[in-house]
């Protein structure tokens, strides 16, 4: 494991006032997988990244990364682990007055890289990012994805065996963030360097996780493969944030009754690209009309959902539900619009 | 006319003790301001080295120091200033209560300037594994550089401005003559003229500063 959150709470003390950030919490984070942290802002999964370069000291509990009882650690025992630990921001959190070249120059300084090699480090760090040619750039010169590759390279410089990413895509453009997330997901492969990372938006999940966690109210309600969160999702909070693959509406002109159904079908991993709509048409006497479709690529395996209405006998069609029902590997879905 | 030319080489000498007591105290305001300012901001933030006793005690040390009015500054620390310069007078004597005036002032400001400087950056170099000595040297100093040279700008007017209190010990200077011929003997040329200088003095200075703050802002 490379990082084991046991029993990890966070209190504050706001005028007297006794907040609690983060639930009794206990987590483990796969060596080489990128997990993500899901939740509304306030659901504490910002202090949970932080607790884990021990940017916040947590109130109980112990936070070991590859090995190393964090909390333990003081002065420059800490600062060494530290550089173990790299870590990307929302706000890029560049040190304006220095160059690319010397904002990533400085952390090397920190962890007294060998300074023949450091022209060389930067070189081929920013190389990884493709922003070889913006090396004496000042960063109010760089665009945000521009930046957001800068603070992945200074994150990057001293080898981390973790990356902690803090909204690190919230204040980009799609593109962008696509753009960066793709970056995220080349060092998490080539380098195979574990990443944590927060967001807000389920598409940042969807696109790089491997595992999910969805906060709420300073506790992890629910933990899951990305794909699973995607395809079955329990909780309020996480069909909350699902939701926009499940947003299909009833068009209002159709009529609902015994002989008439709108169904939402749930097509699973490889059935998604199966021929069950040939064999529902083939085996049931009804009148089957598509009304919505979509298939997502949610860690490369689809997952497909189709919206029918359905006319026909009442027999039939319970016969159909009933079909339908088991078969492997597709489902009825809920809507949670 | 024929005044302000017998008045030339006392306007002359003036300004050579103005300049004299303004270096000094600037001098001194910089080599202990700066690092009570950092030490008034380090030991108030809770990222790098907080220290709340000492922050308190600094920051009541500094605010005792500042609530002084000058005049009662100088003849308070009239035998420290003795023990000092090895004097009793002397635009040297009047820049050891200037400088004293000086440093508090200057570290409040450069606190200030370093209030302004994005915590978000220097939460990433802790992140990064940086030591508290490379934060203050890469990230604040650089950080806050604009922040500190309008600081070392207005300190110097301000000592400026103090100065032509120093006259009670001798300490002459610019603002001094004002005072004495100005003010006391009813000398309206040179009441005049020392006020122009004086105008002069501070546009100067203020103009001076702010391209170089502004050239820190270019980069």
């Amino acid at each position: 494991m490379a990082i084991e959150i046991t029993d990890v709470s966070k209190e504050y003390f706001v005028k007297g006032k006794r907040i609690e950030a983060l639930k009794k919490t206990t987590l483990s984070i796969r060596e080489g997988e990128i997990f993500g942290l899901i939740g509304f802002s306030g659901a504490g999964k910002s202090t949970l990244l932080r607790l884990i370069n021990l940017l916040e000291q947590p109130t109980t509990g112990s936070i070991n990364v590859n090995g190393t009882d964090l909390e333990k650690l003081v002065g420059r025992d800490l600062r060494i682990k530290r550089q173990k630990i790299g870590m990307i921001f929302q706000q890029f959190n560049l040190i304006e007055t220095k160059t690319v070249y010397q904002n990533i120059e400085f952390v090397l300084k920190a962890s007294s890289y060998d300074k023949k090699k450091v022209p060389s480090r930067i070189e081929e760090l920013l190389a990884l990012v493709g922003l070889g040619d913006k090396m004496d750039n000042y960063p109010k010169n760089l665009s945000g994805g521009q930046k957001q590759r800068v603070g992945i390279a200074r994150a990057l410089a001293n080898d981390p065996e973790v990356l902690l990413c803090d909204e690190a895509t919230s204040a980009l453009d799609p593109d962008t963030t696509k753009t960066i997330l793709k970056l995220l997901k080349k060092i998490n492969k080539e380098l195979g360097i574990t990443i944590v990372l927060i967001t807000h938006e389920m598409e940042v999940i969807k696109e790089v996780a491997d595992r999910v966690g969805v906060m709420t109210a300073g506790e992890i309600v629910e933990m899951d493969d990305v794909y699973a969160i995607f395809s079955h999702p329990e909780h309020e909070v996480t069909k909350g944030f699902v939701q926009d693959i499940y947003d299909f509406i009833i068009p209002p002109h159709i009529e609902l009754n015994s002989e008439s159904e709108v169904i939402t079908i749930k097509f699973l991993n490889e059935h998604a690209e199966a021929n069950y709509v040939n064999q529902l048409y083939r085996h049931f006497d009804c009148d089957i009309s598509i009304l919505n479709g979509r298939i997502e690529y949610i860690q490369d395996m689809p997952l497909g959902f189709l919206m029918l209405h359905i006319k026909g006998r009442q027999e039939e069609i319970t016969r159909l539900k009933q079909f339908i029902d088991d078969s492997k590997g597709i489902e009825r879905a809920e809507i949670y619009g | 006319m024929d005044r302000l030319i017998e008045i030339t080489p006392l306007l002359y000498r003036a300004l050579l003790e103005t300049t004299l007591m303004v270096s000094i105290s600037i001098f001194f305001a910089v080599l202990l301001g700066l690092p009570l300012g950092i030490l008034l901001y380090v030991t108030a933030n809770p990222l790098l080295y907080r220290i709340k006793p000492l922050n308190q005690f600094l920051g009541a040390l500094t605010n005792v120091i500042r609530s002084f009015p000058f005049i009662i500054l100088i003849v308070a620390i009239m035998p420290i200033a003795t023990w000092l310069t090895n004097s009793s007078h002397g635009p040297v004597f009047a820049s050891v209560a200037l400088s004293l005036a000086a440093i508090p002032l200057f570290a409040r400001l450069v606190e200030t300037s370093f209030n302004g400087v994005d915590k978000g950056v220097i939460e990433a170099s802790i992140a990064g594994g940086a030591s508290l000595w490379l934060i203050i040297t890469d990230v604040l100093i650089p950080e806050a550089k604009r922040g500190i040279t309008q600081a070392i700008t207005l300190t110097i007017i301000t000592i400026v401005a103090f100065s032509a209190t120093a006259g009670v010990v001798g300490g002459g200077g610019i603002g001094d003559l004002a005072i004495r011929y100005g003010y006391y003997r009813y000398d309206t040329v040179t009441m005049i003229a020392t006020v122009v200088i004086l105008i002069i003095i501070v546009q100067l200075i203020q103009i001076i500063g702010d391209y170089l703050s502004q050239r820190e802002e270019r980069n």
